[in-house]
């Protein structure tokens, strides 16, 4: 009997609070190493671009490219791409964009998601079917590109945000959570005569304000970081969004003249590219937490389960 | 209240998808689809026949399909299997939120990214050459082009995915390693018995969605890098329907493409699901 205590005792002395075996000292080294050089590999070039974005002109051309930090701070990219040029435009699409498309994406989704919860509605399960057959099938890029054309959206705005405002999985998310709300809520403002829409917006939407903010921002980055809906349905480049113009500038390496930049100072190339670079990834890196934190929690959870 | 939903839901779901029917006709723009004469399979030929554009396309596509999952998709597991061992919270914690950040940037950005650092002009270059060094080509370089699109995938989304993972194994009841180490398990004998079970239902799902994936493969982040490799090393499934279709305007010929590929996509998700059950295991869904 001794014997067996003590040697449970050593064993629990091995393993971790989780009743998992102790990884042994090299081991941890060995994967401590890894870790850090595949953070390095993510971090690293986010401190060359911000660094080369703020560089003065003599040290980036000494350099040939990118530089790891600046040796004084100069401003003058951020002055030159914000001065009304072709960037400030793009920049102005952009948020425009994101916060129409957002908002137009949130109110469709949820009066959907709603009215998928609600049992007395006519025709809810053929609606439900309509929602989750289209995850299946994807139409395909020809036909869709025609159906926008034929409703005369090409070269608008609105075929920025129309054609990808409703995602089925996001309304299929958002009826899970709104079916999950205690029923006798919605009872009792029923019998209290609330109609349908007053049941939505004081009730639903209020207690659903988490659940909304973690699908608004997908919807945002979704929004934000769109770039071949821009390719194939605008011809006119003063409606560029920013990601075409980091195309068209960085990726494509195309001069940026003082014409495009609406200013007489043109700046090192590297640091104007460098420069538009940080403010297409600055509201991700802004929204970032809020994002990671949501999804660790739950709608990643209920991904996979569902 | 549902009505904006089902609009927008038939405009750009269900419309679009009778519009599949041009590619049974000759589709010609100024006529319309309706008024288009019919040619019933003739635009299917091109695959039929094996056109040399599309079978190159085709053989790029599978070729990269086969490297994502061969050497992609076992990464994630990998890093969470060792993540998930750490001790400190902290570090766990730590380590996702850096490794989880380049899924939200967008393909434009994660391909400036890499051209400022591995192009012929970017850092890396400009310091071997500052140290009298070889330099090395790796972007524009169509025999390097697989394996670069392959590290920018890695780069991006394997943190995304090792969160899944990490996610699944969280789950875990604390009592089978308990049991398991008090049977006498060490490390290897917990990871093989307890931990790697527990991940077989996710790494199933995530094997499938991938066969549905299978023909489309990183249409965003090719059609960047196109112009830079040229169409033999980079032309893959969905960018010849783009460059033949909407580029060309071989309207017809495209959209038999793409149909074909949407039908094959269909039928492998539905194929996968049935071989994973006949393993046993739940898969996508469960009739």
């Amino acid at each position: 009997m001794t014997t067996m205590t003590s040697e449970s005792r050593t064993r629990a002395r091995r393993t971790m609070s989780g009743g998992q075996a102790r990884p042994s000292v090299p081991a941890t080294i060995a994967k401590g190493t890894v870790f850090s050089i595949a953070c390095a590999l993510v971090i690293l070039p986010f401190i060359g671009i911000v660094a080369t974005s703020m560089a003065p002109a003599e040290q980036i051309s000494a350099a040939g490219g990118l530089v790891l930090f600046p040796e004084r701070l100069d401003f003058s990219a951020y002055d030159a791409i914000l001065s009304g040029g072709i960037v400030t435009r793009a920049l102005g699409v952009s948020v425009l964009v994101t916060v129409g498309g957002t908002a137009v994406s949130l109110t469709v989704s949820s009066l959907l998601a709603y009215t998928l919860t609600r049992r007395a509605l006519p025709f809810r399960r053929g609606l439900t079917l309509l929602v989750v057959v289209s995850l299946f099938f994807s139409p395909g890029l020809l036909p869709t590109y025609l159906a926008v054309q034929s409703y005369g959206l090409l070269n608008s705005l609105a075929a920025l945000i129309l054609p990808t405002a409703l995602s089925a999985f996001n309304v299929i998310v958002l009826r899970a959570f709104f079916g999950g709300l205690p029923p006798d809520i919605l009872d009792a403002a029923e019998i209290d005569g609330a109609s349908e829409m007053r049941l939505l917006t004081s009730i639903v939407i209020p207690l659903s304000k988490a659940a909304l903010a973690v699908i608004g921002l997908f919807y945002a980055v979704g929004y934000w970081n769109a770039f071949f809906s821009a390719l194939i349905y605008l011809n006119d480049s003063a409606m560029w969004p920013l990601q075409l113009v980091l195309r068209t500038y960085v990726v494509d390496d195309n001069t940026i003249t003082g014409y495009d930049l609406a200013s007489d100072v043109i700046p090192a190339q590297p640091a104007l590219q460098m420069a538009i670079l940080v403010i297409s990834v600055l509201p991700i890196l802004l929204v970032y937490p809020w994002l990671q934190k949501h999804f660790a929690k739950g709608a990643l959870t209920g991904a996979i389960k569902g | 209240m549902a009505l904006p939903g089902v609009v927008l839901l038939l405009a750009f779901q269900y419309v679009p998808l009778l519009g599949n029917v041009i590619a049974f006709k000759d589709y010609l723009p100024f006529v319309g689809i309706g008024d288009s004469p019919w040619v019933g399979f003739d635009n299917f030929r091109i695959i039929l026949d094996g056109d040399p554009r599309f079978l190159n396309a085709l053989t790029n596509t599978l070729l990269i399909t086969l490297v994502q999952v061969v050497l992609v998709f076992p990464i994630p597991i990998a890093l969470a299997l060792a993540l998930n061992s750490f001790v400190s919270e902290r570090i766990k914690r730590l380590v996702q939120s850096v490794l989880y950040l380049p899924h939200f940037l967008s393909w434009v950005i994660v391909v400036a990214v890499f051209q400022q650092f591995l192009g012929g002009a970017g850092m890396i270059n400009n310091f071997l050459r500052s140290q009298g060094g070889d330099t090395f080509s790796i972007i524009g370089n169509p025999d390097a082009f697989i394996p670069l699109i392959t590290a920018q995938v890695v780069w991006k989304d394997s943190g995304w995915a090792t969160i899944l993972f990490l996610a699944v194994l969280s789950r875990v009841s604390t009592e089978l390693y308990e049991a398991s180490s008090v049977d006498g398990a060490g490390r290897w004998r917990q990871m093989w018995h307890v931990t790697l079970p527990a991940l077989r239902p996710i790494i199933v799902l995530l094997l499938i969605l991938k066969l549905g994936d299978a023909l489309s493969v990183g249409f965003e982040q090719i059609i960047l890098q196109q112009p830079a490799v040229g169409l033999q090393a980079s032309e893959v499934l969905d960018t010849y329907v783009y460059n033949n279709g909407i580029v060309d305007q071989n309207w017809s010929q495209a959209a038999a493409v793409g149909l074909v590929k949407g039908l094959v996509a269909v039928v492998l998700v539905w194929g996968a699901n049935k071989v994973a059950h006949l393993f046993g295991e739940d898969g996508l869904y469960r009739s």
